[in-house]
């Protein structure tokens, strides 16, 4: 009895889950008149507040190009601030539209939690910073040193494996918080601090002194960061995905913000299909045939958006690498506009 | 003859030459006694154990404050802009406290995420909240019957209406989750305190009562939310409530927030109260009965304001607890003011390697203030509504 009452209840959820899933997106996306958009408020450079509590970062520039593809302004991207618990019920229960919050793309998130990744806008992995000073060049040289590294985490694991699968002897130091590991590290407890390459990047800046280490080159895992929408609804799911895509071949075509009103008089046929001053590209969208337009026009191509958060213009200095485009050494590929 | 007994007379007034007529002006106290060195015997020095902790205290003080100091003001930097001018230089190679972090972030902590051009809308409310607690606290103040009104009814639909937005009268839309920083705190412990007192009191009166329906009810609710620890509470009411509802009915994550906070006060405040009520002595309630007063005329005139009475260091304990409680509605994703200090501690544009701890001495100093000012304000009241006893 209590099972079959149990089983009811599930039911009804999944249920209704279920039905919120296949309701229109866009439609209440355009008849709120805003996109609500599940973010990360403290991870540096994808997004946090600046000092007048203004949103920044990579996966709020992304949020920030669905609303100029959808309203023709930027503004109209509403930030929900989620933490990494309850990140995955807001997507479910529709209290955002979207999870753009540096989600690794997995193949459990993507089938078993009811959500759908739809691009990936930053290759991210785990990477080792250590001192200069130990003349380190590669990750493979660091057999019996000391590590630190935050407990619990799937880092903790990965490390394991890492040193385990190339036979070197491993020394973990393990902390509760990053911020004590990073002191630790400082301290000189450990020989080799290791997190996500993209946190490295910020936890260096912590430093006494910045210049004395360097982030090594190898990264020992797969985190593909992604935005992701509910199951169920198609038509989003593209919206999201080609918002990614145009940005991405906005940066192969060299558009950038600053001259796509010149670029919109190119004969150029990418060009003129991607802006679309040829073809009706955006009408199978639901969208305007100039929605790549405005997006270049109010948030910029990919890689400005990158080097804007994360990259060369930013305290962070991460270098493009895995994320460069594919005829530059890196993986962003898009799929054409035709 | 009377001549020699006038002499004679006033001979004896002054009495023998040896004896003196007038008292001698008072010693000074010994000097162990008197001055400082008196009061130190008193009160530092009075026995083994008062020297032993006099000495551990001033050990403890010239330990720790020295150092405090020097982080806080003298080593500290106030001004600048970005992180190198935090950071150690040549002619600076201490660097204490980064003041001039926190100057460049206190919009932040103050009103999170809340539009620029609306932030006027704060400022009133803080305004108007601030008039409110000295009308209530002030115990002399003129007409605090209108001041309830005030502090109850119009307030909160005023600043309600202030900040969400009403865009009718021209108010723009604000979401709560663009709410932050000190706002959320205040907002999120302010509504707290005030729903988790009244709700507190009937719920305490609900356990001492005769109707088993209610009894059981008080009893069944104070021990569940006692059983359970707040952030689980918060993170049921985040996570899982917005899966029972269809999408359009989710309710807002504040709001949630709030009412978890709220019931999870009122269920300590309850026990709080019911300790008090168990204070009074029965005749007090037979007397009320006596002279024929019904069961909420004793409770609201005889036996509640003894009760209250006694329980307000535990109430103001409550409250403190609460107040800093607050804080856990991070674990949802609302900015409250120690979350905006966790999110700009991470900022690269500021990160160096003393950041983090001057912004946790930031927060520290406000809730010092807070906290302390609540208790001190709770010892005068005590100390007022004691006179009575004192006589």
């Amino acid at each position: 009895m209590k099972s079959v009452v149990i089983r009811l209840a599930l039911a009804a959820v999944v249920g209704i889950v279920a039905s919120a899933a296949s309701a229109q997106t866009l439609n209440t996306i355009k008849t709120r008149g805003s996109i609500n958009c599940g973010s990360n408020g403290t991870l540096a450079g994808f997004g946090l507040p600046d000092s007048q509590g203004r949103w920044t970062g990579l996966d709020v520039d992304f949020c920030k190009a669905l609303a100029a593809a959808i309203f023709n302004d930027p503004s109209k991207a509403k930030f929900v601030p989620l933490t990494a618990k309850d990140r995955f019920t807001a997507l479910q229960s529709g209290e955002v539209d979207l999870l753009a919050r540096n989600t690794t793309w997995t193949s459990s998130r993507d089938t078993s939690l009811g959500m759908n990744f739809t691009a990936i806008n930053y290759f991210d992995g785990q990477g080792f910073m250590v001192r200069k000073a130990l003349k380190v060049n590669s990750a493979l040289e660091l057999g019996d040193a000391a590590v630190c590294v935050q407990q619990g985490t799937t880092t903790e694991l990965n490390l394991a494996d890492y040193f385990r699968a190339n036979k070197m002897k491993l020394k973990t130091v393990t902390f509760a918080t990053s911020t004590e590991a990073v002191k630790a590290y400082d301290a000189g407890r450990c020989d080799a601090y290791t997190t996500d390459a993209s946190g490295l990047a910020g936890e260096r800046l912590r430093l006494a002194n910045v210049n004395d280490h360097v982030i090594l080159p190898e990264v020992i895992s797969k985190e593909p960061l992604g935005p992701a929408v509910r199951h169920g609804d198609d038509q989003w799911f593209d919206i999201v995905k080609w918002t990614h895509y145009a940005m991405v071949n906005a940066e192969e075509f060299g558009i950038t913000q600053a001259n796509v009103d010149d670029q919109k008089k190119s004969d150029n046929p990418d060009i003129k299909r991607l802006l679309g001053t040829e073809g009706k590209h955006g009408e199978a969208l639901g969208l305007p045939d100039d929605w790549a337009y405005r997006i270049i026009k109010h948030v910029g191509n990919y890689g400005e958006s990158f080097e804007r958060n994360v990259g060369q213009g930013s305290p962070l200095k991460i270098a493009r690498g895995l994320n460069g485009l594919w005829n530059k050494g890196g993986l962003q590929f898009a799929p054409p506009v035709r | 003859m009377s001549d020699i007994a006038t002499t004679t007379d006033a001979k004896l007034m002054e009495g023998p030459a040896f004896v003196r007529g007038q008292p001698l002006a008072p010693l000074p106290p010994p000097l162990a006694e008197a001055g400082a060195i008196g009061w130190m015997r008193k009160n530092l020095f009075s026995s083994t154990l008062n020297v032993v902790l006099t000495i551990v205290c001033a050990a403890l003080i010239v330990w720790l404050v020295p150092p405090l100091v020097k982080y806080l003001l003298i080593d500290a930097v106030w001004e600048g802009s970005i992180r190198a001018d935090c950071l150690p230089r040549p002619d600076r190679p201490e660097i204490g406290a980064c003041w001039a972090f926190v100057i460049d972030r206190i919009n932040f902590f103050t009103y999170g995420f809340y539009p620029i051009e609306e932030r006027w809308r704060v400022n009133v409310f803080f305004v108007l909240l601030a008039a409110g607690v000295v009308w209530m606290a002030w115990l002399d103040a003129p007409r605090r019957d209108l001041g309830v009104i005030y502090f109850f009814v119009v307030m909160p639909v005023v600043s309600l209406i202030l900040l969400l937005g009403w865009p009718l009268v021209g108010l723009a839309k604000v979401p709560t989750t663009s709410w932050g920083g000190v706002l959320v705190t205040v907002v999120v412990s302010a509504v707290g305190i005030v729903f988790s007192l009244p709700i507190g009191i009937v719920l305490a009166l609900g356990r001492r009562s005769q109707m088993p329906a209610v009894r059981l009810f008080s009893v069944i609710f104070i021990e569940f939310v006692r059983g359970v620890p707040l952030i689980t509470v918060l993170f049921m009411a985040s996570v899982m409530l917005p899966l029972f509802g269809p999408e359009t009915w989710s309710p807002d994550k504040l709001l949630r927030a709030l009412v978890g906070v709220s019931l999870f006060a009122a269920a300590y405040m309850a026990e709080v109260v019911r300790a008090g009520l168990q204070a009074i002595p029965k005749g007090q309630y037979e007397a009320a009965m006596a002279v024929g007063l019904g069961y909420w005329k004793t409770m609201g005139l005889i036996v509640l304001p003894q009760a209250l009475k006694i329980t307000i260091p535990n109430i103001v304990n409550t409250t403190i607890g609460l107040f800093k409680d607050t804080t856990l509605v991070f674990i949802v994703g609302i900015f409250d003011f120690l979350m905006t200090i966790e999110a700009a501690r991470v900022d690269p544009n500021w990160a160096t390697p003393g950041i983090s701890t001057t912004g946790y001495a930031f927060a520290a100093i406000f809730y010092l203030i807070f906290c302390y000012g609540m208790s001190r304000y709770a010892r005068f009241v005590e100390a007022r509504l004691a006179a009575g006893d004192r006589r």
